[in-house]
């Protein structure tokens, strides 16, 4: 622009040319280089910033788009009634469940055809709408002897496949039938909606419950490994926080600087480092083969995930107390505070919001973490008599969301997909309250500057 | 400090309250102080001066031991508080921090409210029995400093809020609370500007009835006006040492008067 104004003859007559006073108007070469350059460097800012805001709305719009589903479940509302005569029989039986999935399922087919829907219903496709609703109903007379022989209003969780059709994951076109659903169940259901018998609730056990069987995603919950990774952060929060802490203090204010420190540095900027799977195999032989400490309890998950995070809670830690300026040190020595007097009444305080920075991403990190809990066993785990023996604590088995979720995804079942889903989005509202918890934390801190 | 003070007596007092003797600190490799003789009166000011770097605040941080928190740091010879060796291995530097205090180059107030900031040495020395006593403290101390008029109702306040004067003048009064017998002010001034640098000399001026004051300092007219004796530190070497008038009228050695006349810096 300015080459255009400049006329050529400034250029051709230097005699004058210093002569005349530089005008602020007309910019040099060198000043618009550096603002082409500062443009450009805004512009590379903005898009860096844009294309991290894109994947962020995928990813969010995925796992909500994909997850929603499993928080709602299709259940079959019923009203049945149990003899003490049925009852007698059904438990003189082999197989007990069965028998009594057979007296419900010809109930229930016997009072749906007297309610007058059109399409003949075999017992057949009603078990296969119901899933297996035995044990349920098992459970329930055996705790309640006393409603035998009046009519009992029971939520039955309908079976995965029409599960998946009352979410849209399975449509009539794209089905083939299956002895888990044929086309001609589809009309049942469609019927049984209209009735008013088959519908669709928030699914407080998929928050609440445990792992299901391989056949019975729709009773899947993430609630046993929402436990499970609860009681691990408590370990991981209250040995990783008090031991990185002092280990930090001791190596930044009170160790002597020689080879020693210097080599215990380097290896914990290197165990910063070491993938996590190596953790848990040093877990699976220490904690467990070696300690002979319960397999697959939070305890010894909690334990590996400590010596994940305690290089992470460690390097930062030390990090936010070089930041502490030196002249408050100097400050407390002067009055005449001991060492530890001056760390811990004035040093510390400071250094705190960076140590809880720290701290969260360390624990973040670990509640996220899968490969080291695979090695201890804490996957693969189906909780029996729930919820008994999970609040029970740190040493009875029990699995951790990511594992969960990661075994969800391995199950062929597409159900389970949903339930992955489903669970990631639990894990990350998991994870934002422990992240809201640090930084309201933070704030108190940061206010007694 | 029960004594009457007064400084005329204070100069002719033969017993001194300092008195290094062929002190020695390294760096390391590095002698950043080479034989240092010194006296310092009670009850009076004394003025290090000398070119950047010539170890003058190096030598007042081993009087109370601040060097102690520098790993490679070690003094040599022998520094005597009340005829007492303050590097003797039975001397508790946070006992004698508690005696000797200090008041840093920038004002470095804790981050807590001005009662806290003078409050935290008598409390962790336990000098108050009761919050009465405290807030007794607190008052004389601000008061000693002058700056209990300015802060009276605003002392729940923090004390980083305040101007660097006041700031400067609340880390004094900090050192005060504590009841010292000695403080040692390194460059007390060097970031305040010439209203608060005259409200800081003048303070000094009063405290000298009651402490033994050390001060660094880089302006030779500020070592003039507030200090009875004065040292010149060049290279380590401690010059020359009288008091203040003979060094700035009368010195005794080349060095001092290119000093002080501006000719080397």
């Amino acid at each position: 622009m300015t080459d255009a104004t400049l006329p050529p003859e400034t250029s051709a007559s230097p005699a004058k040319a210093p002569m005349q006073p530089k005008s602020l108007y007309a910019l040099d070469d060198l000043t618009r280089k550096r603002n082409a350059a500062e443009k450009r460097f805004q512009a590379y800012g903005i898009g860096a910033i844009a294309i991290g805001l894109f994947f962020l709305v995928v990813l969010a719009y995925a796992i909500i788009s994909q997850g929603i589903p499993a928080f709602s479940r299709t259940v079959v509302e019923v009203e049945f009634t149990l003899t003490q005569e049925q009852y007698n029989a059904a438990e003189g039986t082999l197989f007990k469940t069965k028998a009594y999935e057979e007296i419900f399922i010809n109930a229930l087919s016997g009072q749906l055809q007297d309610s007058g829907i059109e399409t003949p219903v075999e017992p057949e496709a009603i078990e296969r709408i119901v899933g297996k609703p035995g044990s349920t109903i098992r459970e329930f007379f055996r705790e309640n002897e006393d409603q035998l022989g009046q009519p009992v209003r029971f939520d039955l969780a309908a079976s995965s496949r029409v599960d998946g059709y009352m979410s849209g994951r399975i449509t009539r076109e794209g089905m083939t039938d299956s002895r888990f659903l044929m086309a001609s169940d589809l009309d049942v259901v469609d019927n049984l909606v209209e009735a008013g018998v088959i519908k669709t609730v928030f699914n407080w056990s998929f928050i609440t419950g445990a792992d299901a069987g391989v056949d019975n995603a729709a009773a899947a919950g993430i609630g046993a490994s929402v436990i499970g990774s609860f009681f691990m952060m408590l370990v991981v929060l209250f040995l990783s926080l008090p031991i990185g802490v002092a280990a930090s203090i001791y190596l930044e204010e009170f160790a002597p600087q020689n080879r020693f420190t210097d080599l215990i540095e380097v290896n914990i900027s290197n165990l910063a480092a070491v993938p996590s799977i190596v953790f848990g195999i040093l877990g699976l032989a220490v904690f467990i083969q070696f300690m002979h400490l319960p397999q697959s309890a939070p305890l010894v998950g909690g334990l590996v995930l400590t010596l994940m995070t305690l290089p992470t809670i460690i390097i930062s830690t030390r990090a936010s107390l070089k930041a502490v300026p030196p002249s408050i040190r100097d400050a407390a020595l002067g009055v005449g505070a001991s060492k530890m007097q001056a760390i811990f009444h004035h040093v510390l305080p400071l250094a705190m919001p960076g140590i809880l920075t720290g701290t969260i991403i360390g624990l973040a990190q670990a509640l996220g973490e899968t490969a080291p809990l695979l090695l201890i066993g804490m996957v693969g785990f189906v909780a029996r008599g729930y919820p008994d023996g999970f609040i029970a604590g740190f040493t009875d088995p029990n699995s951790a969301m990511p594992a969960q979720i990661y075994t969800w995804a391995a199950r062929s079942d597409l159900a389970f997909t949903e339930k992955a889903w489903g669970g990631i989005i639990v894990l990350l509202i998991f994870l934002l309250t422990m992240n809201i918890i640090a930084i309201i934390l933070r704030r108190r801190f940061e206010r007694r500057w | 400090m029960n004594e009457m003070p007064s400084i005329e007596q204070a100069n002719e007092m033969t017993e001194s309250k300092i008195s290094a003797n062929k002190v020695q600190v390294f760096y390391g490799d590095n002698q950043a102080i080479k034989d240092v003789d010194i006296e310092i009166q009670p009850r009076s000011v004394t003025s290090f001066i000398g070119p950047s770097g010539c170890g003058k605040s190096t030598f007042l941080r081993t009087i109370n031991r601040m060097n102690d928190t520098i790993d490679i740091c070690r003094v040599e010879g022998s520094i005597k508080i009340d005829n007492e060796d303050i590097y003797d291995p039975k001397v508790d530097p946070v006992q004698l921090r508690a005696k000797v205090g200090m008041v840093f180059q920038k004002p470095n107030p804790f981050p807590k409210s001005i009662y806290d900031n003078i409050a935290y040495g008598p409390r962790i020395h336990g000098l108050a029995r009761n919050k009465a006593e405290l807030d007794d403290i607190v008052s004389s101390s601000l008061q000693k400093a002058g700056l209990w008029e300015e802060v009276k109702n605003r002392l729940d306040e923090p004390g980083t809020g305040m101007s660097g004067g006041q700031q400067q003048r609340l880390c004094i009064a900090r050192a005060i609370a504590v009841s010292p017998e000695v403080i040692l002010m390194d460059e007390p001034c060097s970031a305040l500007d010439p209203i608060a640098t005259a409200k800081v000399e003048e303070l000094i001026d009063e405290l000298r009835e009651n402490y033994t004051i050390v001060i660094v300092t880089h302006s030779m007219q500020q070592a003039a006006r507030v200090s009875q004796r004065t040292a010149f530190f060049h290279l380590g070497i401690l010059v020359e040492e009288g008091l203040t008038e003979d060094i700035f009228t009368n010195p005794k050695d080349k060095r001092t008067q290119d000093y002080i006349t501006g000719r080397f810096g």
